[in-house]
Formats: structure tokens, C-alpha cells, sequence
């Protein structure tokens, strides 16, 4: 193998940082990120699924067979998804009332099954193991720029605490919808910029 | 054929493991769980009614049986005596079921406190039987198995208003909860024999 753990886990956090460079994962992207708790609480909740979904499948790699493996990596994913909704129900309830449907929803999202398919599938436990921590990294740094931008333009607050005082008239645009698409398309442009040089 | 079985057996034991291992996990937290929905959807509700309750009414909590349906009942201690309890009951609403939770001293069979805890109104008209402490207020002191009614039928309560729908289901409510405690109060009585410390 080529590279090294250390590149395994740094590409995840600026070359393939979803989902800027890999635009993948859009869904919980676009409707969590209305608050930084939102954006964080979400991205534990993957990067959790992710280490533990690639460690397993890189383990389990010789024994699934080809012809089975998508219905095996989502029996997999599924697990430690639901084992996430039921920890966060029993630890953080509020976090868990917010982020609602798209906790359950991990399992469809597109990181981390590409993942287990472009990599823990052909690569070893170690590797696989730093690969979906610097994914899981990167999508949880990807998140929280993005709701700071939101939550602080949109709600006039960070992590729930006012910035701006009271005379501030929240631009609230941004906490809706639209507001990410446009929030989210700017972000891409800036990285791809500075990705040009 | 063999290579089928091998499929056939791969996804099995895949399934079944991480049906075992889900059902552990569920078993670990499911009380944990459901404590934190209570504190979070009821406990407000009932924290705010129960306020100088020198116990946690939300650990100590007990379930009664009436016609096939199990109740949740909460005790609150004043005087070091297990004198209230509260349940939750529903009354038809404007845009659904409303949900709240009555508190009646044991002793006087009067209403202590009504709560509203879920619902489906309209936001800032009929949400004010939530919100607006004054409107709560009104059922305090009332006996329970008196049929409350807003006055606009003749009743005792006045509507929130603007949502007389609304108030009328908080009102069903509390009727529904006096039939209730009329059935259940002799378990109740039985199952505090052992409370009392």
C-alpha cells in the first residue's frame, strides 16, 4: 500500500472533504445545518457510523461474497445507525427531537456507503479505519462552516447564543430552505477556487 | 446451488447477528429512553404543575390499568405525603388531539394544575392554551369530576381567545381525565400503600 494511514486519514479533511469535493451526502447537508448543535450532533452521528461501518466491512471483506455485498454493507450500516438513534435517544434527547427523520436516514447516505463500496471493501482494517475518520471529520468541519454561516447570518446566534445584540434583524432567509442551496453553492465556488491554484 | 446457499446463509447470519446485538442495545437503554421523553415532552408540563413537589414526580411514577389502556400516573410528595398525582389525557382539538396533563389532589379530589404537553394548533392562537399561564390557571381548585366547560356553553372556563375549539379539547380533556380518575383512583390508593415513606 502505497499510502501512508496518516494520508488515509489528512485526504479526508481538505482533498476529498465531503461534501465540497465529493458531492455526495447532500440531503442531511442542506437540512440539518440550520444551527451549529444541528451540524455537529450530525456530524458525530456519521463519522460514528462511518469508523465503525468501515471497520467492520474491511474486516469482513474476504468473507462477504461479491454478488451479496451492497444488501451486507447496508445490514451493516443500518446496525450502527440504529444503535446511534438509540444512544442519542437515551443521552441526548434534545439533539435527537432536532435532528428527527434524518438520524435514520444515515443509512442512505451516500458517504458512507460509498465508502464501504470505494474503500474499506478493497483495503485493510487500519486504513479503513483512518479513511472514515478523516471522511467523518471532514463532513463534521463541512457542516458546522456551513451552519455557522447559517445560524449566525439567519438566527442572528451562535450555538444558540445571541452575537450580534438585540438590535440585529436576523436574516432569516437563510435559515430556510433556499438559504442552504445558496449558502451550500457559494461554499462549493470559494473551495473550488482556492482548490484551482 | 451450493453458491446460492452460501449467499442464502451469508445474509441470515448477517441479519441475525445484528438482530441480537440491536436487541441487547434496545434492552440497555429502553428505560433510559423512555425517562428522557418523559422529562423532555411531559416533564415541563408536569414540573410547572407540580412545582414544590419536594420529590422527582417524573422518577416516581407508577402505571394503572384502565379498560385495557396503561396509564403512566406521577406522584408529587408535599408535606411528605404522596397527596397528587397526575396522568395524562386527550381532548379533541382544533387541529388534532390535545394532549395535557391534569394533577388532582388526592385528598380533595380538586384539580391542582393542567398542562397542555402536545398538540396540533395553530401557532400563536390556539398554542396560547400552552403557553399562557392564566388560561391553565383557571382550572386550578376545580373539583375533578365537575364537567368544565368554557363559558360560551355555559361553563366556568374562559376560552383563549380567538381558539375556542382549542380551549373546549383542553376542557374535554380535563372531563375525560375526571371519568379517569374515577375509575382508577382505588389502584391508585393500592399502589401508593407502598409509597408512602
Amino acid at each position: 500500500m502505497a499510502k501512508t494511514v496518516v494520508q488515509e486519514f489528512t485526504k479526508g479533511l481538505w482533498a476529498e472533504i465531503p461534501p465540497f469535493r465529493l458531492v455526495l451526502g447532500l440531503c442531511p447537508t442542506l437540512a440539518v445545518t440550520k444551527g451549529v448543535e444541528n451540524g455537529i450532533g450530525m456530524g458525530i452521528a456519521t463519522t460514528f457510523v462511518l469508523v465503525c461501518s468501515n471497520i467492520l466491512i474491511s474486516m469482513l471483506r474476504n468473507i462477504i461474497p461479491k454478488r451479496v455485498r451492497i444488501a451486507c454493507y447496508i445490514v451493516v450500516i443500518a446496525t450502527f445507525v440504529t444503535v446511534v438513534e438509540l444512544v442519542m435517544q437515551a443521552f441526548a434527547y434534545p439533539l435527537f427531537l432536532k435532528l428527527g427523520i434524518f438520524i435514520p436516514l444515515i443509512v442512505v447516505n451516500c458517504i458512507v456507503l460509498g465508502r464501504a463500496e470505494a474503500f474499506a471493501a478493497k483495503n485493510g482494517v487500519l486504513a479503513s479505519f483512518a479513511d472514515g475518520l478523516g471522511i467523518g471529520v471532514g463532513f463534521t468541519l463541512s457542516l458546522t462552516a456551513l451552519s455557522i454561516v447559517r445560524e449566525v447570518l439567519g438566527n442572528g446566534t451562535f450555538y444558540d447564543i445571541p452575537v450580534f445584540g438585540p438590535s440585529f434583524e436576523p436574516f432569516s432567509f437563510m435559515i430556510q430552505a433556499p438559504g442552504a442551496f445558496v449558502c451550500l453553492g457559494l461554499m462549493l465556488c470559494v473551495m473550488n477556487m482556492l482548490g484551482k491554484k | 446451488m451450493r453458491e446460492m446457499i452460501k449467499l442464502f446463509l451469508v445474509i441470515v447470519v448477517f441479519s441475525a447477528l445484528s438482530g441480537g446485538v440491536l436487541a441487547a442495545i434496545q434492552n440497555a437503554t429502553q428505560e433510559r429512553i423512555e425517562y428522557q421523553q418523559l422529562k423532555f415532552v411531559k416533564g415541563p408540563a408536569i414540573n410547572k404543575i407540580l412545582a414544590g413537589a419536594t420529590n422527582n414526580p417524573i422518577t416516581d411514577r407508577f402505571k394503572v390499568t384502565d379498560s385495557g389502556e396503561e396509564i403512566t400516573v406521577f406522584v408529587g410528595m408535599f408535606d411528605n405525603e404522596p397527596n397528587v398525582v397526575a396522568f395524562e389525557s386527550f381532548g379533541k382539538g382544533f387541529g388534532g388531539d390535545i394532549g395535557a396533563i391534569v394533577a388532582v389532589d388526592l385528598n380533595t379530589d380538586e384539580i391542582v394544575g393542567v398542562g397542555v404537553t402536545t398538540h396540533s394548533e395553530t401557532p400563536g392562537v390556539g398554542s396560547r392554551a400552552k403557553t399562557d399561564p392564566s388560561f391553565a390557571q383557571q382550572f386550578e381548585g376545580i373539583p375533578i369530576q365537575e364537567p368544565v366547560k368554557v363559558t360560551t356553553e355555559g361553563g366556568q372556563i374562559d376560552a383563549v381567545s380567538g381558539a375556542t375549539i382549542t380551549s373546549k379539547g383542553v376542557c374535554g380533556a380535563v372531563v375525560q381525565a375526571g371519568d379517569r380518575y374515577a375509575r382508577i383512583k382505588n389502584d391508585i390508593m393500592d399502589k401508593l400503600k407502598g409509597f408512602k415513606k
